[in-house]
């Protein structure tokens, strides 16, 4: 019960995470209190406010939805299917308008997201299957008319990083869900964006895949420090992922609760069986099944 | 034992020799037939009459192959050009593929056979010609690329908008290879199409110029109870039809057999 007290706390006194084990000077992350919470708004990589977003056929999919997306973190956005978490995500790529509110980027200083600050992972790879995996991760950089003597050191980078270094040549169809998702993230990461949007990347990979992809994204993050924003709905990976859990209502979207995981990064397979995580998976559940008003 | 390398080896060993031995065997009953019965040459010439006649007027019919495969391959090179470049417009303006489509359509419907006379009336008999291999050869490019360029991943369109594609970007690097598979899959049916408009229009103005093509060569020949030669000029066409398609149906296999389910092999 402690732990929901203090979890309890956090939420409503908006006090953000703890300073990680070594780690808060990397973050950058200035050291907040309930009354910098202005502050640390501005410094936000995107903040929401009172977004929402009613599609043509009348379906509301968010309503009054607040967030701010923190440098540096490793944010989950937690809901059942169809609660709108995509909805928001494409909002914060600018692939998609509010009906209402306010969106800025960069610290409050942009009203439209830069193009190349951003990577997007989509639910399916969404690799182009006509040409290999070389080429699809080289497609951003393309677009934008990088050089090509600019564009290799950074292409092979991204596919070492991702660990696919001898499918260079391969093509997309030749590869596993895993590989193809794998492929996925290096595109993302080619341009080397501020912000990392993950759109439930790993939802149709089978288990061990997904650990695995889970382990290589946190060594990833833990590598390149970017902010990730990462929808799912399973609550066993957004704990093992994340520093903070936003926990979302279905219909109309809208925050029901936040959670922080306190539990020091690198966090690795012994994580995974630990009674913290047991405990936190638990929390998360709760708040799942209330956001969700007991019916799931 | 069969090892899966020596039952697909096999298969393709069929695949060439049933058809040959198929043909062979109709040849055999082609020719059985006209030697049991006494047919005369002039009502159904055997195999080997028909053989020597596509030796001994080759001078003749392959001068008309020639007249009607280069009508062939301008109307085809048309209807390729003609059919995607219409797809584009229609995929970058609705308004335009609204205004459009439905008399490319009408074009498409109203038998070529009933066009061919009354184009003759407005343009040179080569002309025509070419005009009718393009009509009917152009519809099948333009509705399957119209289909494949339609048919782009919505989450790959919104990767190209999140990284500022421009609309040629879009195109070049999007849409077009989306839709080659559809735009190959029309290109092949073209192929046999526009020969078929160049004979149909070489018949339907056969008697109004001086043409030459093997189709009016039949003709010609229908009238001079030339019945052999007949049989040896549709062969010729036969043939040039078979070549065509399977021109086609290698470079699409060419073009998609790293990539596409349809072109890839699989084991089982």
């Amino acid at each position: 019960m402690d732990v929901v007290a203090c979890v309890k706390q956090r939420v409503e006194g908006y006090i953000p995470p703890c300073p990680r084990r070594g780690e808060s000077k990397d973050l950058g992350v200035p050291p907040a209190s309930p009354s910098s919470l202005q502050s640390a708004t501005t410094a936000a990589v995107v903040a929401l406010r009172h977004v929402g977003k009613t599609f043509a056929n009348g379906v509301q999919a968010l309503d009054g939805l607040d967030l701010d997306v923190r440098p540096g973190e490793l944010v989950s956005l937690l809901g059942p299917s169809g609660c709108g978490k995509s909805t928001a995500l494409r909002l914060i790529a600018g692939l998609s308008e509010p009906s209402g509110g306010t969106i800025t980027w960069g610290g409050g200083t942009a009203a439209r997201p830069a193009a190349h600050h951003i990577g997007f992972v989509f639910q399916e790879p969404t690799l182009m299957p006509w040409t290999t995996v070389a080429k699809n991760v080289a497609l951003p950089l393309r677009l934008r008319g990088t050089p090509a003597a600019e564009a290799a050191p950074r292409i092979a980078a991204a596919i070492e990083r991702v660990g696919l270094a001898g499918f260079r040549d391969a093509y997309p169809r030749e590869l596993s869900g895993g590989m193809k998702m794998r492929v996925s993230i290096a595109r993302a990461l080619v341009t080397d964006p501020e912000l990392l949007l993950m759109d439930e990347p790993f939802a149709a990979l089978d288990e061990i895949t997904r650990f695995k992809l889970n382990n290589d994204l946190l060594d990833v993050w833990l590598a390149l420090r970017k902010t990730v924003v990462f929808v799912t709905h399973s609550v066993f990976e957004s704990v093992y992922l994340s520093g903070r859990i936003v926990v979302m209502t279905p219909r109309p979207g809208r925050v029901f609760k936040e959670l922080t995981i306190e539990a020091p990064y690198p966090r690795q397979e012994s994580f995974r069986t630990s009674a913290e995580y047991a405990a936190y998976c638990r929390l998360a559940s709760e708040a799942l099944t209330e956001a969700t008003g007991g019916a799931a | 034992m069969t090892t899966p390398e020596t039952r697909a080896a096999g298969e393709r060993v069929l695949r060439v020799l049933l058809p040959v031995a198929t043909l062979a065997l109709a040849v055999a009953i082609w020719h059985a037939v006209v030697q049991i019965y006494a047919i005369p040459h002039y009502v159904l010439p055997g195999p080997r009459l028909v053989a020597r006649t596509l030796v001994d007027d080759w001078g003749v019919l392959s001068a008309s192959l020639a007249v009607t495969l280069v009508t062939t391959f301008e109307g085809f090179a048309l209807a390729v050009v003609g059919g995607i470049g219409l797809a584009i417009l229609f995929n970058l303006s609705r308004l335009v593929e609204y205004s459009l489509y439905p008399f490319a359509v009408i074009v498409q419907v109203t038998p070529v056979l009933a066009i061919a006379p009354l184009l003759l009336v407005y343009f040179s008999q080569d002309a025509t010609v070419l005009v009718c291999a393009w009509i009917v050869a152009f519809f099948p490019v333009l509705a399957n690329t119209t289909l494949g360029l339609k048919s782009v991943d919505h989450n790959l369109a919104d990767l190209y908008r999140l990284y500022g594609a421009s609309p040629d970007q879009i195109l070049l690097y999007l849409k077009f290879p989306s839709a080659l598979p559809q735009m190959l899959a029309g290109i092949r049916i073209a192929g046999g199409l526009s020969l078929v408009g160049a004979v149909v229009a070489e018949l339907a103005a056969g008697t109004a110029g001086a043409g030459s093509g093997l189709a009016w060569r039949i003709a010609e020949s229908s009238y001079r109870l030339m019945i052999p030669r007949m049989f040896a000029a549709l062969i010729l066409l036969s043939v040039a039809g078979i070549v065509i398609y399977f021109a086609l149906a290698g470079l699409s296999y060419l073009l998609l057999r790293r990539w596409h389910e349809s072109a890839v092999q699989r084991e089982s």
